[in-house]
């Protein structure tokens, strides 16, 4: 079953509170948030009829916003996204020495995730980072000045974290 | 020392406490609007103060807020665009990040002028760890009476909502952001009507970007005539540059407009120089969507004199020898970086982020990537860099909104400027796969001299 906890319901609610009366579809883009952090890290199609339910709307109102944005993610990703920036001013610092690099740690290509499921590897375009760049989002921090070794402890960090959580 | 006003206190031990910003003397600006100006007032100082957006279009901020319109019973809404997605520009990060109160006492200024009681910071999606940081210097501020109902007993009502972006750079042009907050695709409208009118929920919205709203507090609190003293014409006050590429000493800078762009590039106070010892070749001074431009052009205007970092130095010469301030995201190029490869990636960039409405760009953009693409790889053709040229021409001014003329812009300004290069891929292709045009004749007019 997809539903959201008691605690998780408290903060929908205070969500749609944020706007006027009738205009609760405002919530999508956080509800979606929430909901692709809850529910494994994408948004399955139940996920999202389950979105559409919570907000009254209809499901296409959902499908539409998810597959606008890119950082709603419609198929399973690794527990681990590294979303490397690889627009001008990265590019200029080597941002793809670092695609490469993770590429050749982890054989997969950007688009692919690892076959324990634990790391995919993205591009992103400019993610405000430039003057620390080569850069990459993972979760919800940004790891910044990468280096090869960077990437290497970045990598060790990620898979004792998993190990930790087993 | 250039003047500061936003980041004078950036580094003051615990400034994003509450406590901290409040005996650093925050909220004054709070104190001085509600009690003894009235909104009106406040409209009056930040026109006096000859402010202008910040955002990238550089529109005077006290204009935009005299055209919102008042209907009766309708409310009105202040949204502030943290989207900052265009590439080279960072400095409301900076901003959010370690002076939150500073946005928040903007804000709570800037929504008592419009007479807004709900605002929203509308943030860009990836800068995933800021609202955290918003919104606990918003519960600071509404627990010691600065927010919530009845503030400081003037009657004045104000909520502050932080709203997240997923992903599209589109999203901070500001009608795609409206159609964002109501949880819809980012498409642009078209105008008019203009939010002012009819903007979040068909209702009276001004946006306005992080720092414009930031800027609102030095102005409340030392008068707009005082804080038009600072700066050049009509690049009045404090201006933050976010400096990247490749420069000594990347990061954000607050400058006072009066400054040559030779003394930010090269001074140890801002940039410090170029990094390795290399040349400079070429810069984006305004984020990505305004024209690069060769280093000769970049330190001396076409006439021979300094370009200065202000609106009106950065500009001179038009889109011929010229570019813009635009964001402040300021991308140098040193002489080993190829000037194909730096606009292709933005080219790339451009197709990612139309937002498919408009034929000439959603279709323009992706031509334009491919072409480059090709260029870069040894396989184009001279009449390439003509198509090229003559897509971008297409593009520019036929699309509903401004994202279309800053795909066009980049290209239209690299070919301009450095044809040759262009023209060197496609009659060397083995070696241009193996090294880098280098500076060709663009030299630093500083070291031609020497
Ligand atoms: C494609 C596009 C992207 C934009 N991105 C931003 C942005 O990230 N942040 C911003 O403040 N303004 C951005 N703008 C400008 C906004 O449309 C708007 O002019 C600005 O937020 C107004 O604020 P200001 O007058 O304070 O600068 C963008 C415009 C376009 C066309
Ligand atoms: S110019 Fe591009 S981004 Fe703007 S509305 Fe048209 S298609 Fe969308
Ligand atoms: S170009 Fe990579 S963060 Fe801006």
């Amino acid at each position: 079953m997809i539903r959201f906890s008691d605690d998780k319901m408290a903060k929908v609610q205070e969500i749609i509170a944020r706007y006027p009366e009738g205009k609760q579809k405002s919530a999508l883009l956080p509800l979606l948030h929430l909901a692709q952090e809850t529910f494994g890290g994408w948004l399955d199609v139940p996920v999202m009829d389950y979105v559409a339910e919570l907000l009254q709307i209809d499901p296409i109102e959902v499908y539409e916003v998810a597959t606008f944005y890119s950082m709603y993610n419609l198929k399973p990703v690794g527990k681990y996204m590294f979303e490397v920036c690889h627009t001008g001013p990265c590019m200029i610092s080597g941002a793809d020495n670092i695609v490469a690099y993770i590429t050749e740690k982890l054989g997969i290509k950007p688009g692919e995730t690892t076959a324990d499921g634990l790391f995919t590897l993205k591009t992103a375009e400019c993610l405000g980072a430039c003057g620390y760049a080569p850069m990459m989002q993972l979760g919800k921090h940004y790891r910044e000045h990468l280096t090869k070794e960077k990437v290497d402890a970045i990598i060790d960090e990620c898979r004792r974290n998993a190990a930790a959580n087993n | 020392m250039g003047v500061k006003l936003l980041l004078e206190k950036a580094h003051v031990e615990g400034i994003r406490t509450y406590e901290v910003y409040r005996r650093e003397g925050g909220y004054r600006a709070v104190e001085k609007a509600l009690k003894t100006m009235g909104p009106d007032a406040v409209v009056e100082e930040v026109k006096k103060s000859g402010l202008r957006g910040r955002g990238g279009a550089g529109f005077p901020a006290g204009m935009k807020w005299s055209f919102i319109a008042k209907p009766e019973g309708v409310p009105r809404h202040l949204v502030c665009n943290a989207d900052e997605s265009e590439p080279g520009t960072f400095k409301d990060r900076y901003l959010m990040e370690f002076l939150p109160h500073l946005l928040i006492e903007g804000l709570i200024v800037s929504s008592f002028a419009l007479g807004s009681n709900a605002t929203y910071i509308y943030i860009r999606g990836e800068y995933a760890w800021i609202p955290d940081i918003l919104e606990q210097a918003i519960a600071e501020a509404k627990a010691n009476g600065w927010l919530g109902k009845n503030i400081l007993g003037t009657g004045f009502d104000l909520e502050i909502y932080v709203q997240r972006g997923a992903g599209a750079y589109i999203c901070g042009e500001e009608t795609a952001l409206i159609e964002s907050l109501e949880g819809k695709r980012g498409n642009p409208r078209i105008k008019p009507p203009f939010p002012a009118i009819k903007g979040v929920w068909e209702r009276p919205t001004v946006v306005n970007n992080v720092e414009t709203l930031a800027a609102v507090v030095p102005i409340i609190n030392m008068g707009g005539d005082e804080y038009a003293k600072i700066g050049v014409g009509k690049s009045t006050g404090t201006k933050l540059i976010s400096a990247c590429g490749n420069i000594n000493k990347p990061g954000v800078y607050e400058i006072d407009m009066t400054i040559s762009v030779e003394e930010f590039i090269y001074s140890d106070e801002y940039c410090g120089g170029i990094a390795n010892g290399k040349r400079l070749k070429a810069c984006i001074p305004g984020g990505s969507s305004v024209p690069i431009l060769p280093a000769n052009l970049l330190l001396k205007t076409a006439k021979g004199e300094t370009r200065y970092m202000n609106y009106e130095s950065l500009s001179d010469g038009g889109f011929a020898t010229g570019s813009m301030m635009g964001s402040g995201g300021f991308i140098v190029l040193d002489e080993d970086q190829s000037v194909v490869r730096n606009t292709y990636t933005l080219a790339r960039f451009y197709r990612h982020e139309s937002c498919g409405q408009c034929s000439p760009c959603r279709e323009g953009t992706g031509w334009m990537e491919k072409l480059l693409k090709r260029l870069l790889e040894g396989k184009g053709k001279i009449t390439d860099i003509d198509l090229l040229w003559d897509i971008q021409r297409k593009i520019e001014g036929n699309t509903i909104c401004p994202l279309g003329d800053a795909a066009a812009w980049p290209i239209a300004a690299a070919i301009r400027h450095f044809r040759d290069e262009f023209e060197w891929y496609v009659t060397n292709p083995e070696e241009s796969q193996r090294r880098n045009y280098g500076l060709a004749h663009y030299a630093d007019p500083r070291e031609v001299v020497a």
